[in-house]
């Protein structure tokens, strides 16, 4: 694996009770790179994000982020630095949608200026038009409020991204358009992108690199092709073969209709 | 009718602004300690139950006990500190009606707080730990702000308690628009419970309207109309309490009364005195027997009148009868010795408890005296006033006669009297020096075995004021100057039906009696016995 290390993961173990979370879990995210953490409800796969920004905190392991062990770093200082997204969006309601995208900012000391500037490049960056600014985040659509979730979480101008299922409650074609368009921003900003997803088609379309997880442990690693050319077990195959198996379906069905 | 109205309105700017002073700041002590509590208490199982628990109980405690309770309490801590410290403070009046209130207040306030910080959307929490907020910035920028509705709305639930309550304040010496209620009571003064029922019921809409007004600005999160809301809250408060200002200056003294017209009147009567000397005074009505010694013993109050048998039975705990004479002379001693307190002399009447009863009733049954009683007590029902049955005077009577009657009922005095008359009861504990027995024409039962003390009405001084030359001055005139005719006419013209006077109006028509009756040649008779 080339380029510096974002994020690393090493031994990590949690568990709830009875229940295992993530055992003994080793992962290692290289600076640039998308990766989607893959797996079922119960997989640990939103334990082992929230682990990083120490949301949650492990029972066993190591966590370094930019090569700092996060343990080192005061909790509220460690988030600041990383960008945070997820499916329940959680803007502030009582705060304009100006004043949720400069939270972090203002919390960081910035001055008025360079946070109302900060907000005008990010509205540009995740096209929403400047006039939603003076709005309350209960005025914007689902799609709308999802942006100001992302524009929210790059505010600080984080390296690191941690998202969990942040299209998840969105419909399926604002939820493609915001897919794409964040895959756009982690280009052009140079992104660190770790995205927590139950959806196969999302994973591989968006990812570089998919990692499944099942029961608290990395079952499969690697690039969309190269792990459907192989992957053994047959739950991660099954799981592979969803999009293409939805795809010749497709196929199958609207020619079906028109032939 | 109007003159009534007249008076009461008279009264109003002293009862209202001490009203809102006491209610404002228990409900703003109710708020600085539950928000903390309630924040607490939202974080943590394990103090949430015990916290709402004891607010909840406070809340069981009938208010006016838990006023009450406060006093002897605080009486015990002011001791304590004065011997471990040397620093006393007043166990009567402002500070335990504040404690007391501050405690009731705080049930809704706990309640919402700990409801409106539990009700913040977990997701909104989360995105406040993701952003970066530490936890008291968490607490401060977003649980407070969107838990800010529903604990106004508790703030305003505690205002409107607290309000309320605060007119039972009264009877433990503080300032209230209670006042109104009480002597109003005590005197079937209807317009004067009327008008204070409506005085503090109008308060407390007035500040559930404002405070409704910041509950609405903080769901619409508009800080123009929380300005205007706090602003017209604080002008209202500053208004209200204008009349106080004036009151702060020194050398006033504080004239105290129980809970009935005689006391009322001679109170006013003392007041009069000493404000014609150019002296401020203030007055503490309605206290308990127990209560007005004990504030006067520890200087909370200057001057009031007390009895006789009530100090020689309930202060001294005597229950022999040596006359009335060497009762007043032996307390006159003992007081000076146990409590430094100065006994000024007799008023010139006495105000005795003495059994009475409707003519047509006492005939029929064939009674005059207290032994005649005896014989058919069993099958009648005593009336008595809020303490008698309580006091050793009952117990003395009791043992001394064998009285045991079939029922006994207690009621303010007032509705005792009423209650002989409606046959309700057969027999009462009426006062001696009471108008409405010569008015109701009942017959005085005899007490043959002197099982009852003698109960001179004496004119008591406190330690702190005991060399005070202009106190003394004021006072001594009275001393000896009212027969217990002109008492009974002076409670009459307050306690009867019709064309009722004010006790300040019987106050002043004594008053003139007594200087009438100074200048005439025939001196006021001396008691028999």
């Amino acid at each position: 694996m080339a380029g510096a290390a974002a994020i690393e993961l090493e031994g990590v173990a949690k568990r709830y009770g009875a229940l295992v979370a993530l055992a003994d879990v080793t992962l290692r995210v290289t600076q640039g790179e998308f990766v989607a953490l893959v797996g079922g409800s119960g997989s640990g796969k939103t334990t082992l994000l929230k682990t990083i920004n120490r949301l949650v905190a492990p029972d066993a392991g190591r966590i370094r982020v930019e090569g700092e062990a996060a343990e080192a770093i005061a909790p509220h200082e460690l988030r600041r630095r990383i960008g945070y997204v997820f499916q329940e969006i959680g803007l502030f309601p009582h705060l304009s949608v100006a004043e949720n995208i400069g939270v972090t900012p203002r919390l960081l000391g910035w001055d008025r200026g360079r946070i109302a500037a900060r907000t005008a490049t990010l509205l540009d960056l995740v096209a929403l038009p400047r006039e939603v600014a003076g709005r309350a985040p209960a005025e914007l659509s689902g799609g709308q409020r999802q942006r100001v979730g992302v524009a929210r979480a790059l505010a600080a101008e984080p390296a690191i991204m941690l998202m969990d299922e942040p299209f998840g409650a969105l419909d399926p074609l604002t939820r493609d358009q915001l897919g794409a368009d964040y895959r756009d921003l982690h280009e052009r900003l140079g992104l660190t992108t770790l995205m927590v997803t139950h959806d196969m088609t999302e994973a591989v379309l968006l990812a570089d690199r998919v990692v499944v997880l099942s029961a608290g442990r990395i079952v499969a690693d690697g690039k969309p092709a190269e792990l459907l050319a192989r992957a053994t077990d047959p739950d991660v195959r099954a799981l592979l073969e969803a999009p293409k198996r939805q795809a010749d379906r497709l196929q199958a069905r609207l020619s079906g209709a028109t032939g | 009718m109007s003159a009534r109205v007249a008076a009461a309105w008279a009264l109003l700017p002293g009862y209202l602004a001490w009203h809102v002073v006491l209610s404002l700041s228990a409900l703003a002590l109710g708020v600085a300690i539950s928000l903390p509590l309630a924040v607490a208490a939202s974080r943590s199982i394990r103090l949430r139950w015990p916290v709402l628990a004891f607010a909840s109980l406070i809340q069981t405690i009938p208010s006016l006990a838990l006023l009450a309770l406060f006093y002897p309490l605080l009486l015990a801590l002011s001791a304590l500190t004065r011997a471990t410290v040397g620093v006393s403070f007043p166990a009567l009046g402002f500070l335990p009606s504040l404690l007391a209130l501050t405690l009731y207040s705080m049930l809704p306030i706990l309640r919402n707080g700990v409801a409106g910080v539990l009700g913040v959307d977990p997701a909104i929490r989360e995105a406040a730990d993701g952003v970066g907020m530490t936890p008291r910035q968490k607490l401060l920028q977003v649980e407070l702000p969107l838990a800010a509705p529903v604990i106004m709305a508790g703030v305003r639930t505690a205002a409107v308690w607290t309000i309320g309550a605060a007119t039972l304040s009264t009877p433990v010496g503080q300032t209230s628009l209670g006042n109104y209620i009480f002597a109003g009571l005590q005197t079937e003064n209807w317009v004067f419970v009327l008008f204070g029922c409506v005085a503090s019921a109008a308060l407390a809409l007035i500040a559930d309207q404002l405070l409704g007004l910041l509950e609405v600005s903080a769901r619409r999160r508009s800080r123009p109309l929380a300005l205007g809301a706090v602003i017209a809250l604080l002008a209202g408060a500053a208004l209200a309490i204008t009349p106080l200002l004036s009151f702060g200056r020194p050398a006033s003294y504080v004239i105290g009364a129980k809970n009935f017209s005689e006391q009322y009147i001679l109170a006013e009567l003392m007041a009069d005195r000493l404000e014609a000397r150019g002296a401020r005074v203030t007055r503490k009505e309605d206290l308990g027997s127990a209560v007005a010694y004990r504030a006067l013993a520890a200087g909370e109050i200057d001057a009031y009148v007390d009895y006789s048998g009530t100090l020689w039975t309930n202060v001294l705990q005597r229950t022999d009868n040596p006359g009335r004479a060497a009762v007043l002379r032996e307390l006159t001693a003992e007081l000076r010795r146990r409590d430094g307190v100065v006994v000024l002399g007799s008023l010139g009447f006495e105000n005795a408890y003495a059994f009475a009863m409707r003519p047509d009733r006492a005939g029929a049954l064939h009674i005059a005296s207290i032994s005649d009683l005896a014989r058919e007590a069993p099958r009648l029902t005593l009336g008595s006033d809020l303490e008698f049955l309580s006091r050793p005077e009952w117990k003395a009577v009791k043992t001394a006669y064998g009285l045991a009657f079939s029922a006994e009922r207690s009621y303010q005095p007032t509705f005792m009297y009423r209650a002989l008359t409606d046959g309700e009861v057969d027999v009462i504990s009426a006062f001696s020096s009471d108008g409405r027995i010569a008015a109701q024409h009942l017959v005085v039962l005899a007490d043959p075995k002197g099982a009852i003390p003698p109960y001179d009405a004496v004119v008591l001084i406190s330690p702190k004021r005991a060399g005070d030359a202009r106190l003394r001055a004021a006072l001594q005139p009275l001393i000896g100057k009212i027969s217990v005719e002109a008492m009974r006419s002076a409670n009459y013209s307050v306690d009867r039906d019709r064309a009722k006077a004010t006790p300040a109006e019987a106050a002043r028509a004594l008053d003139a009696a007594i200087r009438a009756a100074a200048t005439s040649p025939r001196p006021v008779p001396r008691p028999r016995r």
